[in-house]
C-alpha cells in the first residue's frame, strides 16, 4: 500500500525561479538598499552578499479583510481571575488584550521584510547603474583563471586519468601479495606428493586426495585476477591560482569643503569599480587613502568618505605625497601603482602647473594607470586644462567629468580595452 | 499478545526500517478502523522541506514573485534559527502524498506517518467537506495542467501580463468560493478537452451581455428594478470569470485556475482544529499502542512524549508565547475527550453528551470526523471539561464601551455562551468579511457595484482600496463597494475608477 521514494536527489531549487520574479518585482527597492549598503561598506567588502531589507507594507499582498473595531466577541484561554461580569479597561491599542497576533505565523507583521542576496546578485544590481558592458561585468566577476597541476596520485577519476605504470605495479604487488601463502602451500603439498610417490607402498586414495590439492591451489592461485579495481591508481590534479603580482591602489580625494556627501559617494563608486578590476588581476592589493585640501594626508577609509574639512585646494600636495609614499613603500620593480583621483575640480589656480609637472615627470613613469574623474556640474578649471595636457601625453592616463554614476565606466573603459588586447596577445 | 523486540534502538533511520515501521502503523490503523487512501511517502531535505512550504505544500505549482517572496522569508527564519520547520507536509491527494524530513530522528518519522499519512490520510478521505470540495484523483493533474497553462500563457502574452491577473486574482483568492453550492469534480482530461469549447462559448456569452443591439436583456432594462446580476453573487472570481467584458479566453482561464486552487483549500481552512486534531489524537494513540506492543523502547518514548507535549501546549493569553488558540491542543483535547465521554463518562457527560456516553468510542469518533466542520465540531463538541481545562473566558471588544466585559467564563453560567463563541471564532462567515457583487450597470457606464454586509460592525481594513484597484483590473470599468451595516442601511465605502 505504502511507496516509500528518495527524493533528496531532486532539485533543490523548486523556487528558484519564484526568487527571481520576486527580486525582479522589487528591483527598485533592492536597488536602493544596494546602494545604501555600498555607502556604508568598505572598498574591499564590496565582493559579498547583502541582507536587503525593504518595508513590509511595499511588498504586501492585499486581502479584504476585517479591520479593527466593531463589536468582537473573543475566547481566550488561561483564565486566572476574571468572573463574568468583569470590566476591563481598555488596554492601549497594540498589545494587551491580545486579539489574534496576525503577524505571528506569516512574518510580515508590521516589520520590515528582510532576505538575503548572494554576492553575484549583489554585483548585479550594483553594476546596474555604472552602465557597465556586459563583457566588462563578467571579466570584474569571473573568478581569475587557475591552472591544473599535478598533485600525485589518487584512487579514483576518470579513465582518461588512469596511469599505467601506478595501476600495474599495484596489480603486480597484490599478485604476488594474493599468491604468496597458496605457493608456499602448493610447494609444501608438491614436495609430500613427491616424497609420497618415492614410497613403494602408497595408498592410492591419499595420493589422488593430494593430487586434488595441487589442483585446488593452482586454481587458486590461478584465480587471482591479473588486475583489479583497486589497482587503479589515477593522475591527481589540483587547481593552482596562476601566479599573480601585487598591485597597490591609491585612492586620491579633493576633501574641501565644496565636495558634499553626494559627490563622495560617486567617487567612492568610481573607487570600488577600480577595485573591483584590479581584484580580478592581482592577487594582493593594497589601498592607500589619500585625502587633501590645501594639505595632503594619508587617511583610513573611513575618515577619507566621511570626515569634512573646509579651506582651499591644493591638488599638488595630495600628488606629492602619493609620489613619497610610493616611493618609499611601494617599488614599481615590485608593485603595480594605480592611482584613482576625485576632485570636484576646484584647485588653487597657480597650483595647476605644479600638477602637471609632479605627474609627467615623476608619477607617470612609475604607476600602470592613472585616472581622474571631475564631478562636478560646472564648466572645467584650470585643473581640467593642465590634465588633458597629459591625457595626450601619455596613454596610460584617464579623465572624466562625471555628472552621474553612469558617467564613470568610460574614465575605466581605456584599461579594460588594454587588458583585452595583453590577454588576446598572450 | 506476545512480546516483540522494539524495531529499532538508534535514532537514525534505514529505508528498510521505514519500511518495517510503516507496516507496523498501518496494522495498528486498521485495527482502529482508519480508513486511508494508498501512501506515498516521499524522503525530502530541508531546503527542499522550504520549497515546499513556499508553496503552501502543492508539489507542483505555477510561478508567481509571491512564492518567492515566501520562500525567502522562510529561507531567512530557517537560517536563523528562529524556526524550526514543519516535521511533515501532507497533500491531500490520492495517493496520499506526506514529506518526511531527511533529518528527522527515526522516532520522528515514525511520528510523522502515524501523524500524516494515516492521521490526516483518513481524515482526507473521510471527512465531508473534503469529500464535497476536493477530489483527491484529480488535484495534481489539475496542478500540472494548471502550471503547463500558464506557462504557455507566459511565452505567449509576457510574464508581466500574466503577473498582472495573477495578482489581481489572489488578491480577490477568498472570494473564489461558493459557500452553498457543491462544486463539480477537476479533471485533467476534460479540463483541458473543455478548455477550448468553453472559451469559445464564454466569449459568446460575454458579447450576448454586452451587445448594444436591442436584445432580449432590453425589454427587462425597462423595468427600474431590474439588475445584473439578478440575485448578488457571492463568489467574485466565478462573476469575474463568467462576466467581466474585457478579459481575454486565456485571461478567464487564469482566473478560474486561481479559483479552483483556492477551492481546494477551502475546507482546510475551515478544519484545521479538527483535522490537527484528529492526526494528533491518532499519532498519540498509535505510538502508545506500539509501545504497549514493546515495538518502540523507553528512550523512544520519552522523545516521542516530549514533541507530543510541545504540539499541543496551549499558552495562556497572557503569555509572550501566546497568539491564539493552539488548533493542536484545542483539536486533541476534544478528541480525546470524545473517548473519555465514551469509555468513562461523568454524571455531568451524561447530561450533555448523552449519545456519547458508554458508547463506542471508535465508531463515536469515526462519526465526529466524517460529518463536521470545526464550528460545528466545537459547538456539538466542546465539553464543561474541556472548558475548564483550558479556562476559557470570553471578551466582547466593542469600540462603543470603554470597557472590555467578561461575558462568559468556564462555569455552568457560561458554558453554554463560550461554546457558542468559539464555535464563532472558527466560522468563516464571520471570520471573512460578507462580500458580494451587487449590481452592474449594464446600460449605463459597466460600472460594478458589490455590497459589503457588516458583521457586529466590523468594518473593512484598509487594504481595500488596493483590492479594489486590482478587481477593477480585471472588470475593466469602475468598481465600487458599498457597505450594509446590520439595520440594512447602505454607505459608500470607496471607489475605483477606470476611464
Amino acid at each position: 500500500m505504502t511507496r516509500l521514494i528518495d527524493k533528496r536527489l531532486n532539485s533543490k531549487n523548486k523556487s528558484a525561479v519564484n526568487r527571481q520574479r520576486f527580486l525582479k518585482r522589487y528591483k527598485k527597492q533592492i536597488k536602493k538598499a544596494v546602494a545604501n549598503a555600498v555607502a556604508n561598506r568598505s572598498i574591499k567588502d564590496i565582493n559579498s552578499g547583502e541582507s536587503i531589507t525593504i518595508p513590509s507594507k511595499d511588498i504586501s499582498e492585499p486581502h479584504i479583510y476585517h479591520g479593527q473595531g466593531g463589536k468582537r466577541d473573543i475566547v481566550h484561554p488561561g483564565n486566572k481571575e476574571f468572573v463574568q461580569g468583569d470590566r476591563i479597561p481598555r488596554p492601549s491599542q497594540k498589545k494587551g488584550s491580545g486579539g489574534r497576533d496576525k503577524a505571528s505565523n506569516q512574518g510580515e507583521g508590521e516589520d520590515d521584510f528582510m532576505f538575503e542576496i548572494s554576492k553575484e546578485e549583489f554585483m548585479d544590481f550594483f553594476f546596474e547603474d555604472m552602465a557597465l558592458p556586459n563583457l566588462v561585468k563578467t571579466k570584474i566577476t569571473t573568478v581569475y583563471d587557475k591552472k591544473k597541476v599535478r598533485a600525485g596520485f589518487k584512487a579514483d577519476g576518470i579513465p582518461a586519468n588512469i596511469n599505467v605504470v601506478r595501476s600495474l605495479r599495484n596489480a603486480y604487488g597484490r599478485r604476488i601479495a594474493l599468491r604468496a601463502p597458496h605457493k608456499k602451500e602448493l610447494a609444501e603439498a608438491e614436495q609430500e606428493l613427491e616424497d609420497l610417490l618415492r614410497k613403494p607402498d602408497v595408498e592410492n586414495s591419499i595420493v589422488a586426495e593430494l593430487r586434488k590439492r595441487i589442483e585446488f591451489l593452482k586454481n587458486k592461485i590461478k584465480n587471482v585476477p591479473y588486475i583489479d579495481e583497486f589497482d587503479l591508481r589515477y593522475n591527481n590534479h589540483v587547481d593552482m591560482p596562476k601566479p599573480t603580482t601585487q598591485a597597490v591602489m591609491f585612492c586620491i580625494m579633493d576633501v574641501s569643503g565644496s565636495m558634499d556627501q553626494n559627490k563622495k559617494d560617486i567617487a567612492k563608486r568610481f573607487f570600488i569599480l577600480l577595485y573591483l578590476f584590479l581584484t580580478r588581476n592581482y592577487e594582493k592589493i593594497d589601498l592607500v587613502f589619500i585625502s587633501h585640501h590645501t594639505t595632503a594626508k594619508e587617511v583610513d577609509e573611513e575618515e577619507f568618505f566621511y570626515s569634512r574639512e573646509t579651506g582651499g585646494t591644493v591638488v599638488s600636495s595630495a600628488l606629492h605625497l602619493m609620489y613619497e609614499i610610493a616611493t618609499e613603500r611601494y617599488p614599481c620593480d615590485d608593485w603595480n601603482i594605480y592611482v584613482a583621483q576625485a576632485s570636484d575640480g576646484d584647485n588653487w589656480y597657480d597650483d595647476s602647473p605644479f600638477c602637471s609637472e609632479i605627474l609627467s615627470q615623476k608619477i607617470m613613469q612609475i604607476v600602470q594607470y592613472f585616472s581622474y574623474v571631475e564631478i562636478t556640474p560646472d564648466s572645467h578649471q584650470s585643473l581640467w586644462y593642465e590634465y588633458e595636457k597629459i591625457a595626450n601625453a601619455f596613454e596610460n592616463f584617464a579623465m572624466q567629468k562625471i555628472d552621474s554614476v553612469a558617467d564613470i565606466f568610460p574614465v575605466l573603459r581605456e584599461l579594460f580595452k588594454k587588458k583585452d588586447e595583453v590577454s588576446k596577445v598572450s | 499478545m506476545t512480546k516483540r523486540e522494539p524495531l529499532s534502538t538508534t535514532s537514525e533511520w534505514t529505508f528498510e526500517l521505514l519500511d518495517e515501521y510503516d507496516e507496523e502503523i498501518s496494522r495498528i490503523a486498521k485495527n482502529f478502523q482508519l480508513e486511508t487512501y494508498p501512501n506515498q511517502i516521499e524522503i525530502i531535505g530541508a531546503e527542499q522541506m522550504m520549497d515546499a512550504y513556499a508553496s503552501s505544500g502543492m508539489p507542483i505549482g505555477y510561478h508567481h514573485w509571491s512564492y518567492g517572496k515566501h520562500f525567502l522569508d522562510t529561507q531567512k527564519q530557517y537560517r536563523r534559527g528562529q524556526m524550526g520547520l514543519a516535521y511533515e507536509i501532507v497533500i491531500n491527494s490520492n495517493p496520499c502524498i506526506s514529506y518526511l524530513m531527511e533529518e528527522n530522528t527515526m522516532l520522528m518519522q515514525a511520528l510523522v506517518i502515524a501523524h500524516a499519512a494515516y492521521g490526516h490520510n483518513s481524515f482526507f478521505k473521510g471527512n465531508y467537506l473534503f469529500q464535497q470540495w476536493t477530489s483527491a484523483d484529480a488535484i495534481i493533474d489539475y496542478l500540472i495542467f494548471s502550471k503547463n497553462y500558464i506557462q504557455n500563457c507566459e511565452e505567449k502574452y509576457g510574464v508581466d501580463a500574466v503577473e498582472d491577473i495573477l495578482d489581481s486574482c489572489h488578491a480577490l483568492m477568498n472570494f473564489g468560493v461558493d459557500r452553498y453550492k457543491r462544486p463539480q469534480q477537476l479533471s485533467m482530461k476534460k479540463e483541458q478537452s473543455r478548455q477550448k469549447e468553453r472559451e469559445a462559448y464564454l466569449q459568446s456569452q460575454i458579447n450576448e451581455l454586452w451587445r448594444t443591439i436591442p436584445n432580449y436583456y432590453d425589454s427587462k432594462l425597462e423595468d427600474k428594478e431590474f439588475r445584473f446580476p439578478l440575485d448578488p453573487q457571492e463568489n467574485v472570481l466565478y462573476f469575474i470569470e463568467k462576466n467581466a467584458p474585457l478579459l481575454e479566453p486565456w485571461q478567464r482561464e487564469i482566473v478560474r485556475i486561481v479559483r479552483k486552487i483556492s477551492q481546494y483549500f477551502y475546507p482546510q481552512k475551515q478544519t484545521k482544529v479538527m483535522n490537527e486534531g484528529w492526526a494528533t489524537f491518532w499519532h498519540y494513540t498509535i505510538l502508545n499502542q506500539m509501545y504497549k506492543e514493546n515495538l518502540i523502547t523507553d528512550g523512544y518514548m520519552i522523545e516521542f512524549l516530549q514533541s507530543h507535549t510541545n504540539v499541543v501546549k496551549q499558552p495562556t493569553f497572557d503569555s509572550p508565547y501566546y497568539s491564539g488558540m493552539n488548533p493542536y491542543a484545542l483539536g486533541f483535547g476534544m478528541m480525546s475527550d470524545i473517548r473519555r465521554i465514551c469509555e468513562n463518562p461523568t454524571d455531568e457527560d451524561r447530561e450533555w453528551f448523552p449519545e456519547l456516553a458508554g458508547k463506542d468510542w471508535l465508531e463515536s469518533m469515526d462519526f465526529a470526523m466524517r460529518n463536521f466542520k470545526d464550528e460545528s465540531f466545537i459547538s456539538q463538541y466542546l465539553s464543561p471539561n474541556m472548558m475548564r481545562k483550558l479556562k476559557l473566558f470570553a471578551l466582547v471588544d466593542d469600540d462603543k464601551d470603554t470597557h472590555i466585559e467578561v461575558n462568559a467564563i468556564h462555569n455552568p453560567t457560561g458554558y453554554h455562551t463560550l461554546r457558542q463563541k468559539l464555535a464563532d471564532q472558527y466560522n468563516l462567515g464571520s471570520l471573512e468579511p460578507n462580500i458580494q457583487i451587487y449590481d452592474v450597470d449594464i446600460r449605463g457606464d459597466r460600472s460594478l457595484t458589490l455590497r459589503h454586509f457588516q458583521y457586529s460592525r466590523k468594518p473593512l481594513a484598509t487594504s481595500l482600496d488596493e483590492v479594489l484597484r486590482h478587481l477593477s483590473r480585471l472588470w475593466g470599468f469602475t468598481v465600487r463597494i458599498e457597505s450594509v451595516d446590520e439595520k440594512g442601511k447602505v454607505e459608500k465605502l470607496s471607489e475605483c475608477v477606470v476611464n
